[in-house]
């Protein structure tokens, strides 16, 4: 365990958990993951650093299930993410998503957009729409709310990732590289945003990124570097 | 809502090539209703000529066709006597060709025939059948594909025939047909002595099953079927509905060939959307419906679509005048139903494989794809 685990542990409860995680693609020939030990705490935001291809949006992807690893174990709130079952339910109410791409379906609205993890979890109607409304207005999008995809702007866009990301009230929010596709302002006033939202939630943020300074906005900031997390960087 | 609009979208973001599809089964599903009516009604105008004013058909048992079918006038005449029968009458099928006219069909009836009795004459007397040799009857059509007014003299097949009447039926079959003298056809097909069939009215329609049993124990050779039993096992009845369905199948597997490759084309092309759903909780379940769904909806608009061509082209055909009385428009319920159901059918065979491979996207791989 080092050092970034130990202190996560001494805090709260640890709702992820990597242990020993090796992850290679190829056929074992590019490992990615090299025995990544890691924690994170309840309600808190860490900050994945690292060059291109470290592994931060590997062991993201770990985390949320969307990747099966060669060994180690990830547990998210305890439970081991290994199972079918155990996946969707992890998609649908455990984590939510952000991506460097806002990833939203352009013929849909930005309301259809953010309901559809709604309509995957089976949620009904006037729930889903009292919480669309709620996030709507926590994210200044409600004057949106109709509009197709095509016409909002890059912040807009990720805004509503963000919304759609939390949409299910996840635990977790996993980020990848959330602001590298906007402008410098723009970046600043959403990872504000981000900050905001998931402190008022009370979810716990783990975000890859190359940019320092937002990073060094969380609580940690985690280097990583071939395939480890290598030490923490007081944030 | 925003299932159902996640269906849709894909169909309205590539409109030419889901009208494409839609078309497909569309032409698939009017041809299938266009041959199996013609055909059914086909079928049905044929079942109507044997079941003129009758209830039953005596015939020679295991004949493939009833024009090969041959019932000893002596049988006509015994049945004739029974009880239970109200009146019988003996009919002769045979083929006769005239000029330009490969194809005509020759009915040899007796002058008491429902047929003859009960036809509109436009011209003629229908006293006057069956008193000389060389006369004969024709149908409306008859009368107008071959040339031919009251008192002509028409060459049909190796002989010269005088028209004596023309008579309307509501059957194509028998409009295009030419009635002929029982005995006169009989000597024309070289079967003296005989006829196909006889259509038997009965006194009391009840005693249909003990008529039928007499037959078989009078004569070992005959069989008396009831008129639906008799549309219903005849084998070239049984044969013709097979082909009517087999061709319809052939177009509608063509249609789906056609859904299956534009299902093809939407999951390939939305490989990253379907990855987002996956990250957002959609099981693989849900992708498949969206996808069965999606192939649902082209078959469906496909069936509706070609239920109104085919409904259309059968009217239309029913105005060409050459096939007056040969295209009875009645779309029956049940037809409706089967070909709205094998298209259905269609659409989801030819989104499995689609659905298949949408539910093997690896979210993570397809999120990289551009």
């Amino acid at each position: 365990m080092n050092l970034s685990t130990a202190q996560a542990s001494n805090q709260k409860r640890i709702v992820l958990r990597a242990e020993g995680v090796w992850k290679s693609y190829d056929d074992g020939t590019i490992a990615v993951l090299k025995g990544v030990d890691f924690e994170v705490a309840e309600g808190e935001t860490v900050a994945l650093c690292g060059p291109s291809g470290c592994g931060k949006s590997t062991l993201l992807h770990l985390f949320g299930g969307l990747d099966s690893l060669d060994r180690g174990r990830v547990s998210v709130n305890g439970v081991e993410v290994n199972r079918h079952r155990d996946l969707l339910r992890l998609l649908r109410h455990e984590v939510g998503f952000v991506f460097q791409l806002h990833n939203l379906i352009p013929d849909l609205t930005l309301a259809e957009n953010c309901l559809i993890p709604t309509v995957a979890a089976g949620i009904d109607h006037h729930t889903a729409q009292a919480r669309l409304r709620q996030l709507a207005g926590r994210t200044g999008l409600t004057h949106r709310l109709g509009h197709r995809i095509q016409k909002l702007s890059g912040g807009e866009r990720q805004r509503t990732a963000l919304c759609r990301a939390l949409m299910n009230k996840p635990k977790i929010l996993l980020a990848d590289e959330p602001t590298g596709s906007l402008d410098e302002h723009t970046s600043g006033a959403v990872f504000e945003l981000l900050l905001d939202i998931v402190a008022t939630e009370g979810v716990t943020l783990v975000m890859a990124t190359h940019d320092r300074g937002l990073a060094g906005r969380c609580d940690r900031l985690l280097e990583m570097h071939d395939g480890r997390i290598h030490e923490p960087v007081s944030a | 809502m925003i299932f159902l609009k996640l269906i849709v979208t894909n169909l309205r973001r590539h409109r030419i090539r889901s009208f494409i599809s839609v078309a497909g089964i569309a032409f698939s599903v009017a041809a299938m209703l266009t041959v199996v009516t013609i055909l059914q009604g086909a079928i049905g105008m044929f079942s109507g000529i044997l079941s003129s004013n009758s209830e039953i058909i005596v015939f020679e048992r295991n004949v493939s066709d009833l024009f090969f079918s041959n019932v000893p006038a002596a049988a006509v005449e015994e049945i004739a006597g029974w009880p239970m029968v109200d009146h019988a009458d003996p009919v002769l099928f045979g083929i006769v060709s005239s000029a330009d006219h490969p194809i005509i069909t020759c009915f040899g009836v007796t002058a008491a025939d429902a047929r003859i009795r009960k036809a509109t004459w436009l011209v003629g007397d229908r006293l006057t059948f069956a008193q000389h040799a060389d006369d004969v009857v024709l149908g409306e059509r008859a009368a107008e594909f071959l040339g031919a007014r009251l008192d002509d003299h028409v060459p049909i097949g190796h002989g010269v025939f005088h028209v004596i009447g023309i008579l309307r039926t509501a059957n194509g079959f028998e409009d295009g047909g030419v009635f002929m003298p029982l005995a006169s056809a009989q000597s024309f097909f070289h079967k003296e002595g005989t006829s196909s069939v006889i259509t038997i009215k009965l006194r009391n329609k009840d005693d249909a099953v003990p008529f039928k049993n007499m037959v078989k124990a009078k004569f070992a050779n005959l069989i008396g079927l009831e008129d639906a039993e008799f549309a219903r096992s005849y084998s070239q009845f049984r044969i013709l509905k097979a082909t009517a369905w087999a061709v319809g199948g052939c177009g509608l597997l063509l249609g789906g060939l056609g859904v299956a490759n534009t299902m093809i084309m939407s999951v390939f092309t939305r490989i990253r959307e379907i990855a987002i759903l996956r990250v957002n909780g959609f099981s693989h379940l849900q992708i498949a419906a969206m996808i069965f769904g999606e192939s649902a909806v082209v078959s469906l608009l496909g069936a509706v679509l070609g239920l109104v061509t085919g409904t259309c082209f059968l009217f239309a055909l029913k105005l060409v005048p050459a096939l007056h009385g040969y295209v009875d428009v009645t779309i029956q319920p049940v037809v409706m139903l089967i070909v709205i159901l094998l298209a259905l059918l269609t659409g989801v065979a030819g989104a499995l494989y689609p659905a298949a491979y949408a539910m093997r996207i690896r979210a993570v791989e397809a999120l990289r794809f551009e």
